[in-house]
Formats: C-alpha cells, sequence, structure tokens
C-alpha cells in the first residue's frame, strides 16, 4: 500500500473582504497520507513560496483539536467528512489518490472573508462580551461544598462548556445561524448555580446580539449538530429557548 | 408593552410565534381529519358532521377568524425567517453537502408552505367560498363534483403530501423551540413528527380518491 496519494486541491483565494474571490486548482503530488490536512495545507504553501507564488492564508493553531482556530469546509462539509473533530485532526489518509478536494471558508454575512480561508469570528466575541460570564468579585475561596451541584447537571454544563467557539455550526448552517454557539454559551452558566443570578439578562442580551450581529435565524435543521467537533447537542438549543422565554416572561429584563 | 415587541423581535421570538402557530395548525389538522373521516360513514353520516359543525354558529365563525389570524402570524414570520436568513449568507457555498441533520421536510419547509399556502386558497376556493343556498347544492354533492374531475384527484393527493412534508420537520421542531428537547422524551416527539405527517399523508391523501370512486 502507498503511503502517498496524489490530489487536485480547488481551493479558495479571496485578497480580502471587498475581493469577489475564486477558486484555484493545485495538483499536489505525493501527498503523504501520515499528514494531516493543515500539515499538507503546509507543504503546499512551502511549494507556493518557493515558486514566488502568494500563500494560502488559513487559521490554525493548536493542531490537536482544542483551541478552535481551524476549520474550512472540505468538500461541502464543516471540518471535513469525520465526525467530532477538527480540520487539523483529519489526516490525508482519508483522501484516495486522484481525489479533488475543495477548501472553501466558513461563509456568513456575519463572518467577512479576512484572505483566502480566514475569516474574522469576531461576531462571536460580542455575543460572549453580551453576557457569557459571570460578574464574581474576587475573594476568599468560598467552601468546596457549599453549593451543591449534581454530577449529571456538571456533566451537561462540562458538555456544552467543550465549546471551542471554532464557527462551524454557524458555517454549516443553511441559514448561518450561530444559536448553536450561543446556546452552548448560555447553557455552560445557565445550568450552574453561579451563572443563575445574570441568567435572565444573559439569554436575552446574548440573543439580540446574536441577530444584531447579522447572523440567520434558527430552524431547527440540526446541521449544526452534524458537524461539531465538540458534538454539542441542540438539546442546547432547547436550553437556550427555555432561558430566552423565562427571562421575557418571567423577569424584570425589558 | 415594549417588552413584547423587543421579545418577538428577536430570532427566538419569531421561531416561538412560528411552533405556537404552526403546533395550533398540527391540531387543526386532527381535527379536520378526524371530521373529514365522516365521508367513509356515507352521505348521511358526512351532512350530519357538517350539520352538527354548523350549528355551532357563532363559535365556528370565531374559530374561522382565529386560523385566519393564526394563518397571517405563520405566514409573515416564516417569510421574514426565509428572507432573513437568505440574507445572512450573502455569498453561497459553491460546494456544499449536507452533513446529515437536514431532512427532506426541514429542507424544504419555506418551499412547502408556500406551495400550501398556494393550495389552501384553492381549498376554499372549492369548498368554502361556494354560493350554497341552491337545495340541489350541498357539502357532499360539492365534494363528489369536485374529486370526480381527475385533476382535482391529483391536486389534492400532491398537496396533502406536501402538508406531509411540511409538518414531517414542523411538529417536533415546533417542540424544540419551545424548549421541550429532553433525550426522556424527544425520540417520541420525533417519532410522534413522523407518525402524524404518515397519517395526515394518508387519511387526507385517501378522500378525494374514495370520493372519486364514489362520484
Amino acid at each position: 500500500m502507498s503511503d502517498t496519494i496524489n490530489i487536485t486541491l480547488k481551493v479558495w483565494r479571496q485578497k480580502g473582504a471587498d475581493d469577489k474571490g475564486h477558486f484555484e486548482t493545485i495538483p499536489v503530488k505525493d501527498v503523504e497520507t501520515h499528514m494531516s490536512f493543515l500539515e499538507m495545507l503546509d507543504t503546499v504553501n512551502e511549494q507556493l513560496a518557493l515558486e514566488g507564488k502568494d500563500i494560502i492564508a488559513f487559521d490554525n493553531d493548536c493542531r490537536e483539536g482544542i483551541c478552535g482556530m481551524c476549520g474550512c469546509l472540505v468538500n461541502g462539509i464543516a471540518h471535513g467528512p469525520l465526525k467530532a473533530m477538527t480540520l487539523c485532526q483529519l489526516h490525508m489518509r482519508k483522501f484516495s489518490d486522484g481525489d479533488t478536494i475543495a477548501v472553501e471558508p466558513w461563509r456568513a454575512k456575519a463572518f467577512k472573508v479576512v484572505k483566502d480561508l480566514v475569516v474574522d469570528r469576531s461576531p462571536l466575541d460580542k455575543i460572549i462580551q453580551a453576557g457569557g460570564y459571570i460578574s464574581a468579585n474576587t475573594g476568599g475561596a468560598p467552601d468546596a461544598n457549599s453549593l451543591p451541584i449534581p454530577m449529571e447537571v456538571a456533566e451537561k454544563a462540562m458538555d456544552a462548556a467543550a465549546c471551542i467557539g471554532c464557527g462551524a455550526c454557524v458555517a454549516a448552517c443553511p441559514n448561518a445561524s450561530a444559536m448553536l454557539f450561543t446556546s452552548a454559551k448560555v447553557s455552560q452558566l445557565a445550568l450552574l448555580p453561579q451563572g443563575r443570578p445574570e441568567a435572565a439578562k444573559r439569554a436575552i442580551n446574548m440573543i439580540r446580539t446574536h441577530d444584531a450581529c447579522g447572523f440567520g435565524n434558527c430552524t431547527n435543521e440540526r446541521e449544526c449538530e452534524a458537524v461539531c467537533p465538540k458534538e454539542i447537542k441542540i438539546t442546547n438549543i432547547a436550553r437556550l429557548n427555555r432561558e430566552f422565554i423565562k427571562a421575557s416572561i418571567g423577569s424584570d429584563v425589558m | 408593552m415594549n417588552w413584547v415587541t423587543n421579545t418577538f423581535s428577536t430570532s427566538i421570538g419569531k421561531k416561538l410565534l412560528m411552533a405556537i402557530t404552526g403546533l395550533s395548525f398540527c391540531g387543526f389538522l386532527a381535527v379536520h381529519l378526524i371530521g373529514n373521516l365522516t365521508i367513509y360513514g356515507g352521505q348521511g353520516m358526512f351532512l350530519s358532521y357538517v350539520e352538527h359543525l354548523h350549528s355551532l354558529g357563532v363559535l365556528v365563525t370565531a374559530a374561522e377568524w382565529v386560523l385566519v389570524l393564526l394563518a397571517i402570524v405563520h405566514i409573515a414570520m416564516g417569510l421574514t425567517l426565509f428572507f432573513q436568513n437568505l440574507a445572512a449568507r450573502p455569498v453561497r457555498y459553491e460546494v456544499k453537502k449536507a452533513a446529515g441533520g437536514r431532512t427532506i421536510g426541514s429542507a424544504t419547509m419555506p418551499y412547502t408552505g408556500i406551495i400550501i399556502l398556494l393550495f389552501i386558497i384553492i381549498h376554499l376556493l372549492t369548498f368554502r367560498f361556494v354560493d350554497k343556498t341552491p337545495v340541489e347544492i350541498n357539502d357532499y354533492s360539492i365534494l363528489t363534483a369536485t374529486f370526480s374531475q381527475a385533476g382535482f384527484v391529483l391536486l389534492y393527493i400532491a398537496a396533502v403530501i406536501i402538508v406531509a412534508i411540511h409538518v414531517s420537520h414542523g411538529l417536533w421542531s415546533g417542540f424544540q423551540t419551545l424548549g421541550f428537547n429532553h433525550s426522556k422524551y424527544m425520540p417520541f416527539i420525533m417519532g410522534l413528527g413522523i407518525v402524524f405527517s404518515i397519517i395526515v399523508g394518508i387519511g387526507f391523501g385517501f378522500i378525494p380518491i374514495y370520493a372519486s370512486i364514489i362520484a
């Protein structure tokens, strides 16, 4: 069995937000199948640099699936064909010799293309800034068991907190909605007693900011859940909906 | 009342309106189907059902206006969401595949919705807004006269299938939007959505066929 394959990359090239952009076809020979997808892009970039061409810009950092920096649509699916993985965890052995691989950036009105495959995901930060935190004053550490939290509740909060904010949910959503992201960020706090005092304000403000950023409306298509590298469930969206309903009719927040 | 507009102008607020009105329509479909099944009891039973229904008088009129109101909200919100969601991705993907979440129902909601609206207009013009004052015309004769035409039978079967597709996503989606999603009962609700859409499809779909046979 050969350890190298020849592929054809169809990669999105775009100079900036105002550029129209286009697909560039790059034949890549002798790709080692042990390489990750990003390492493959690295080698392509080395080649492009040697040829004096503009290298392909793409976001990345930890390359072990925990930072949330990387991510593109590979053959039409966010983070590529494998479930529960980021793009950096995808290996070239998952492709066959002679494959044509299309690589596109996340596309949404809220995510402006910075260059090639790099998009500006700061609207997700704006949603966090609108309430994705608790206002706790510093001081002496409270007694460990002063706030009892059932194990299964802690687990659900941790599952929601696994969100790395990569933006794949927005990219995969047919409506470019960031509802899965927002629901994870609301849920991780709403489930815990420390998050309750600001729960109403948080749910309402984060949703209003979500809408103001230009994200679409969730229509329960479940594409987000299917591509999420951290397997965040849409039960979080249902929880966000409950939090929003409670906050709207049961709190003083206007 | 500022908080009301604030609530329903958010994306979740609009979804809530879709869910409440949509689930109400699921209820209406069930009631409508149960009533329509009297057709299988023959002309006497069907006309007796019609008579009993209309003997409710002002309640029927009130129910009709409630349905109109629900329809206006459902259609207005649906179109708003449709156009906002199109605008949320101004540059479309060149290569895009479904990752396994979408269904035929969920992917076609706006389109099946618009077709259903057109169908309802035809349906109301055929059965509701008809001069029923002549003695020889009653709801049973209208039914048999309509479905003696093959075109109407095919139109109704096609429309009912589209309603079933719409409902197959709509029912569970409504519960999800209202916040009812728990591993304890969500599989049941999703199953119910499929079963309900099949019942709606078969239940309503066979009426035109049966009516064309007895016509």
